[in-house]
């Protein structure tokens, strides 16, 4: 086996880190949907990714779907149940403060974690990857198709959402919602059905992140919780709300995680990204991407 | 006429009642496994192979005509919890002794329990600081534990690369107390086997991928790779080593890669690997004329056909543990104190994962060779030659 270059050492880095960072950035724009129209932090984000896999593997590996078919049927059941999160846990709170009803997400998060305790037991599941596992040579650097799907994936919503919010009514009604509530209800928005609206996106993109990480890194119903510190971390550095500071704040602390453990200790990947992020909140309290201006009039 | 054989009825249910009053007296045992939470893989096959081994011997009449009732507690894998069941177990549940806790944290965590309280603990967890008082330098005096220490893994590993002509190593662990503890034991034997070790990285336990730890390796060249991690994580690093083209950089995993379950999962990116296993896990394998043939082939048995699911390694642990309380009260009753000295003298006890010889220096009571060196060929386990 010859030795790796150092260039082609490095270009495997950001590779991987962006692959990861992928995966924090659908997860911090899931955040961020529900934070904009409900300016609450839904704690139960990384449940839907878990589920999203752990559906999709039961859909296509169980059951014996094909892919594409099993793909769609996970994504609506996570879609399903951010709906019933929303209308179970969300809606019936009398006089809702911002803080109870993120209290109302860690509840959530943690039925549905026991939830899929009970039904798939505590081993992780494995999926077939969407294209083969053949890893593609280029240049001494190695990459996974699958890698190739995260990134695409993270790429196909991002666009498919810009153009919701910017070209839909929905989308726009959404985003009215989100810049102020009772203005939007005024001009005849319903923002319940909103709200319910934002559950419902913010699930789907939980589910596709789940569905093209199992392949790479396995899934168990233990594994919510991580990806949603991971994500949060995404959704703050990048500045929370913004859609584009997610996918920048995803992909650096995929990036910088990566990076710290190629080139400096490994031990303390983590924490490369933690003072990263710490030190952004000190420049710019905002987020990368986020306007001072308009965190000013949220609640939280 | 009616009143009075009512009354002698009644008479005789009382005297009855009374006469099988010490037969309905039964030993109670207490465990204390992680069977969610983190650990949720040690803690599960632990507690049924536990609730298997009770089962069994109350059906074939108990001991010495008593039943043992085992009375199990789920610690979550946190280390308040396992405390607080610990302290329940011994004042109110009055256990005579306790098995488990899963986790090598947690075990030394509720040490100070078990010693105030002098009550026996044979704990299902592998750290040598279990059973390792590093203040007196030797064992703590209720405390036994049946896996093999992390010591011994590393020293059948390190043996296996020497047979090998390995001599330039990267270990590469997880950072939970597992890991951590491997990669102590890693770096202090290394020196005595003439390892040089060349790369030390870690990766968080609910890591996605580990290939920039890995290409940074694969820069370093070393002969060998060896990963010290449990859970998914371990199968993602095999996955990551082959898709790297690794291959040629033999890799040892830790005896944590136990089940036949991590070489499904890591769909053919398994096959070459070695790991260090006690007996329990390759019971098919081993010859005939081996001492642990008979009782890993009645475990996988029993096991297999109660559960229909296949045998983990770790239940393995609770079965020494919880059969090595039952010897002790077969022999000597319900007394702890008589348990604790029954244990710590107890020879040529046959487990699942090795052949235990107590002694007050060494409350483990194995050697390096509890463990087989296997290799995985065609998907399944083989013993390395």
């Amino acid at each position: 086996m010859e030795t790796i270059s150092a260039a082609s050492q490095l270009f495997q880095f950001i590779v991987t880190g962006l692959t990861v960072g992928a995966i924090y950035a659908m997860v911090a724009i899931g955040f961020n949907i529900i934070y904009n129209v409900t300016e609450i932090i839904n704690l139960a984000q990384g449940e839907f990714v878990m589920l999203g896999g752990l559906i999709m593997v039961f859909m296509h590996v169980t059951v014996g779907l094909p892919m594409i078919l099993a793909f769609v049927t996970a994504v609506l059941l996570v879609t399903l149940t951010g709906m019933l999160l929303d209308r179970l846990a969300i809606k019936p709170i009398r006089q809702p403060s911002v803080m109870t009803l993120i209290i109302a997400t860690i509840a959530a998060s943690i039925v549905i974690k026991g939830t899929a305790m009970l039904i798939w037991g505590k081993s992780p599941y494995d999926l077939p990857a969407f294209s083969g596992r053949t890893p593609i040579e280029l240049g001494g650097v190695i990459i996974q198709p699958q890698y190739l799907w995260v990134i695409g994936f993270l790429v196909v919503v991002t666009i498919g959402l810009t153009l919701f919010f910017n070209r839909t009514i929905l989308g726009k009604a959404m985003a009215a919602c989100a810049d102020n509530p009772d203005a939007a209800r005024l001009v005849g928005i319903n923002v319940q059905y909103m709200v319910l609206l934002s559950f419902a996106l913010s699930a789907a993109i939980g589910a596709i992140a789940g569905m093209t990480l199992t392949p790479i890194a396995l899934m168990d119903y233990d594994r919510g919780a991580m990806l949603a510190i991971k994500g949060f971390g995404a959704a703050i550095l990048g500045g929370l709300g913004s859609f584009s500071g997610a996918v920048l704040g995803g992909l650096l602390i995929g990036l910088i995680e990566s990076l710290g453990a190629g080139f400096l200790l490994s031990g303390y990947k983590d924490a490369y990204a933690l003072i990263v992020l710490l030190l952004v909140l000190f420049l710019r309290p905002s987020g990368i991407m986020g306007n001072f201006e308009v965190t000013k009039f949220k609640r939280f | 006429m009616v009143k009075k054989s009512a009354m002698a009825l009644l008479a005789g249910l009382v005297i009855f009642g009374f006469s099988i009053q010490p037969a309905l007296a039964t030993y109670k045992v207490g465990a204390i496994f992680s069977v969610t939470g983190g650990a949720s893989f040690l803690g599960d096959p632990e507690k049924k192979t536990a609730q298997m081994v009770v089962d069994q011997i109350n059906r074939d009449g108990g001991i010495n005509g008593e039943k043992i009732e085992l009375i199990v507690y789920d610690d979550e894998t946190d280390p308040t919890k396992c405390n607080l069941h610990a302290k329940k177990l011994i004042s109110q549940d009055k256990v005579v002794a306790v098995i488990g806790p899963s986790v090598s944290g947690l075990s030394v965590a509720i040490i100070p329990v078990f010693e105030k309280f002098k009550t026996p603990l044979v704990s299902c967890a592998a750290s040598y600081k279990i059973v390792y008082n590093e203040k007196t330098g030797k064992p703590n005096k209720w405390v036994f534990k049946t896996p093999q220490s992390d010591s011994l893994a590393v020293e059948a590993i390190y043996t296996k690369m020497q047979s090998m002509g390995i001599h330039k190593i990267a270990i590469l662990t997880v950072t939970d107390g597992y890991g951590a503890s491997g990669r102590h034991e890693l770096l202090r034997l290394a020196q005595a086997y003439k390892m040089d070790i060349v790369a030390d990285e870690k990766y968080d336990p609910k890591d996605a991928d580990m290939t920039a730890q890995l290409t940074k390796i694969k820069g370093l060249a070393p002969q060998a790779i060896v990963n010290w991690s449990v859970g998914p994580t371990q199968v993602t690093v095999l996955r990551n080593w082959r898709d790297l083209g690794m291959t040629p950089i033999t890799f040892f995993q830790s005896h944590g890669f136990g089940s036949r379950k991590n070489i499904e999962l890591a769909a053919g990116a398994a096959e070459g690997v070695f790991c260090p296993l006690g007996a329990c896990n390759i019971a098919d394998l081993l010859p005939e004329d081996h001492p642990q043939k008979q009782v890993t082939m009645a475990y996988q048995k029993s096991y297999t056909e109660t559960y229909n699911e296949p045998l983990s390694s770790f239940g393995g642990h609770a079965w020494d543990a919880i059969q090595l309380v039952v010897d002790a009260l077969k022999a000597v009753g319900g007394d702890r104190a008589k348990i604790r000295d029954y244990l710590e003298n107890k020879k040529g006890f046959i487990g699942q994962h090795g052949v235990f010889n107590f002694s007050p220096e060494d409350h483990n009571g194995l050697t390096k060779e509890a463990f087989q060196m296997v290799v995985v060929k065609d998907g399944d386990w083989a013993l390395a030659k």
